[in-house]
């Protein structure tokens, strides 16, 4: 069995100060959402907007994909099929061996990330240039990205000097962001100068233009595809809306509920290849047709990954990205990834409060805390919870539907902890774990009730 | 059976049943007083620079002493003098070292200070991210309240490429410390023409 959430959080969290600055942090920028989202009057209307063309979407998806399809391939764009992550990774490998390209550069794709394609490449013997800032940071850290939208948030500015000062020979000890990026920048021009073949991702694909967006803040992805002689745009195939006016709603939505940027840098709309230049596009599957089949958890397949779920979630922010051993992490990543993987993702829906905040901030109105609960249904039916947590909740079953071996329970509780507190106060209480027990009540609250009841009339 | 026959059958089986396309009313959205005041807020907020001109040819005095200066400045706007045409050929190494670009923009976006730029616009698709610093020039006309307007008045797809510009290449990545100038531009300087 894989290692899981609790114990990659419990080694996250063993650093406190490192998790305090991350929790603020992350909570900072959910702020600077809400100030962005409160400057529009009308923005629960885009909400409203944005999670109707994308349930209009789902609904017709093989017409609009087929329609995608026919007006890229008229604009000189090849399409290309992949139903599962291998497929996908040996397509992008076919054309880089069709034309013996040595020098890659990528931009921020989670698909990629999704299909492990730096990896696949790796052992055939292609090295990959990610060109974000944050995923060149954790590229040469050999780390995955923590956090979909910002890749290195779990690292302090002295981590990347160190990482720099050993890869890019930056000064030892010279943390200042603003050098530290200048030296990026110097490398990746470079690379993206010499490169072969550009790879992206896809924010949007447009069914009626036969187009896809592109958004950074950087303006890597760009560099990349208007240097290289090929370009190869990777997408799920929940990337596509039915028309290019449906942008207005989604770039509206998308950077707001990102960073509380009102738009990123470059919006970049691809719909031609240019002269002498090789376009391609990958529709990947990779279980999102089964996703599509379930209907409690099909819309979570309306994401346009812009991360506030992660932001505003108190689990997240206090367990990091990495706690979440996928490529996408976060709340929004534990309702997509049991789906590509029940038995190695189980831990996932549980690694959450269900306080409901990820809900509120969705920008496509994705019912994330109601799926979470109704994963947890669906795995332990299936069997993929841990023996000790199918026990003691066959207990707590028979103890809530008994309502006098309740009260009595409760008695009991409240006595032995005034009388011997050390039974609950030890290291074999889980939550007696980073936490002080609370002083228990003298009476519980259906006594104190019956008695003052009766003390009125 | 393909991938793409498997793919699109699994989706048309699993697909829930069909619901219309949401109409866009983009006359409920928000309104500014002053398009042009906003628009300038908005940009220098994210890190561009905005001044209002009467006259184009007022940049032809600065594009033509950049150019005397010996600085590698390309022009991209006819009504500025000779437009640099030979860009459409020149290599990305060549490109990196262009210092500045002088494009005209067809829309700009009041809300959230971005510029429409057509392909036929830069020339050359990598100009306006490759070189140093980006000079936009659009009509003060041209700026309209929010993305719903600016979408109405494109065709997107009117070329092979065409994209929004707001402000300068910038990332935050580094402990959220914002940084100017990641792989795009290090600066943005808006020209808005009366």
């Amino acid at each position: 069995m894989t290692v899981k959430h609790a114990a990659l959080a419990e080694k996250f969290i063993a650093d406190e100060p490192r998790t305090n600055w991350h929790d603020e942090t992350l909570w900072f920028v959910r702020e600077k959402r809400d100030k962005a989202a409160h400057g529009l009057p009308e923005w629960e209307q885009l909400r409203e907007w944005g999670s109707q063309i994308k349930n209009a979407t789902l609904s017709n998806l093989a017409n609009y994909l087929k329609e995608f399809e026919a007006k890229a391939t008229a604009n000189g764009i090849t399409v290309h099929w992949a139903s599962d992550a291998k497929e996908h990774n040996e397509i992008v490998h076919k054309i880089i061996k069709k034309h013996g390209i040595q020098k890659i550069v990528k931009s921020k794709s989670m698909l990629t990330e999704e299909c492990h394609l730096n990896e696949y490449l790796q052992h055939n013997g292609i090295e990959v240039v990610d060109t974000d800032l944050g995923e060149r940071i954790v590229q040469f850290r050999k780390e995955p990205p923590s956090h979909i939208v910002l890749p290195a948030i779990h690292l302090k500015k002295e981590d990347v000097s160190a990482t720099f000062h050993e890869h890019l020979q930056t000064q030892k000890g010279n943390n200042d962001p603003q050098y530290l990026t200048e030296a990026a920048r110097q490398h990746l021009r470079n690379k993206f100068v010499e490169s072969d073949l550009a790879i992206t991702g896809v924010n949007f694909a447009i069914a009626e233009t036969g187009g896809f967006v592109v958004c950074t803040n950087e303006g890597n992805a760009d560099m990349g595809a208007h240097t290289a002689p090929v370009h190869i745009a990777c997408m799920g195939f929940e990337k596509l809306i039915p028309k290019a006016e449906h942008l207005s709603v989604f770039l509206r939505l998308l950077a707001r509920s990102a960073t509380g940027q009102p738009i990123t840098t470059y919006s970049s709309h691809f719909h031609k290849p240019r002269p002498n230049q090789e376009m391609h596009i990958v529709i990947v599957d990779n279980g999102r047709s089964k996703q599509l089949a379930r209907e409690d958890f099909r819309n979570s397949l309306k994401c346009i990954r812009c991360a506030a779920c992660f932001n505003t979630c108190p689990v997240y922010r206090r367990s990091g990205g990495h706690s979440y051993h996928t490529a996408v992490a976060g709340p929004i990543g534990s309702i997509l990834n049991p789906n590509l993987d029940m038995k190695a993702n189980a831990d996932l829906p549980f690694a959450s409060t269900l306080c409901g905040s990820c809900t509120n901030v969705c920008p496509v109105k994705i019912n994330i805390h109601e799926q979470l609960w109704k994963w947890r249904q669906v795995i332990v039916s299936e069997g993929y919870v841990a023996g000790s947590k199918k026990i003691s909740m066959k207990g707590m079953d028979f103890l809530f539907s008994n309502p006098k071996i309740y009260r009595l329970m409760g008695k009991m509780g409240r006595k032995s902890m005034q009388l011997f507190p050390f039974m609950v106060n030890n290291r074999f209480n889980i939550w007696f774990k980073q936490r002080e027990m609370p002083t228990p009540p003298k009476e519980s609250f259906r006594d104190w009730y019956l008695k003052n009841k009766k003390s009125q009339n | 059976m393909s991938a793409r026959e498997n793919i699109l059958n699994a989706i048309t089986m699993n697909q829930p049943e069909f619901i219309e396309i949401p109409v866009i009313d983009s006359s409920v959205v928000i309104q500014y007083d002053d398009v042009y005041a906003q628009f300038k807020t908005v940009l220098e907020s994210i890190g561009g620079k905005t001044e209002l001109i009467t006259d184009i040819t007022a940049l032809k005095e600065q594009l033509t002493a950049e150019k005397e200066n010996g600085s590698f400045v390309v022009n991209t706007i006819s009504a500025l003098g000779e437009v640099d045409e030979q860009v459409a050929f020149l290599s990305a190494s060549e490109l990196e070292k262009v210092e500045k670009a002088y494009i005209k923009g067809t829309i700009g976006v009041a809300e959230n200070g971005a510029i429409w730029v057509y392909e036929s616009q830069m020339i050359n698709r990598l100009v306006p991210f490759i070189c140093q610093h980006l000079v936009l020039v659009i009509e003060k006309k041209n700026i309209v309240n929010t993305l719903h307007q600016a979408y109405e008045k494109l065709d997107v797809s009117k070329e092979g490429f065409g994209t929004f510009i707001a402000g300068p290449s910038k990332t935050a990545d580094i402990e959220q410390s914002l940084v100017i100038g990641a792989h795009g531009a290090r600066s943005a300087m808006i020209y808005v023409i009366e």
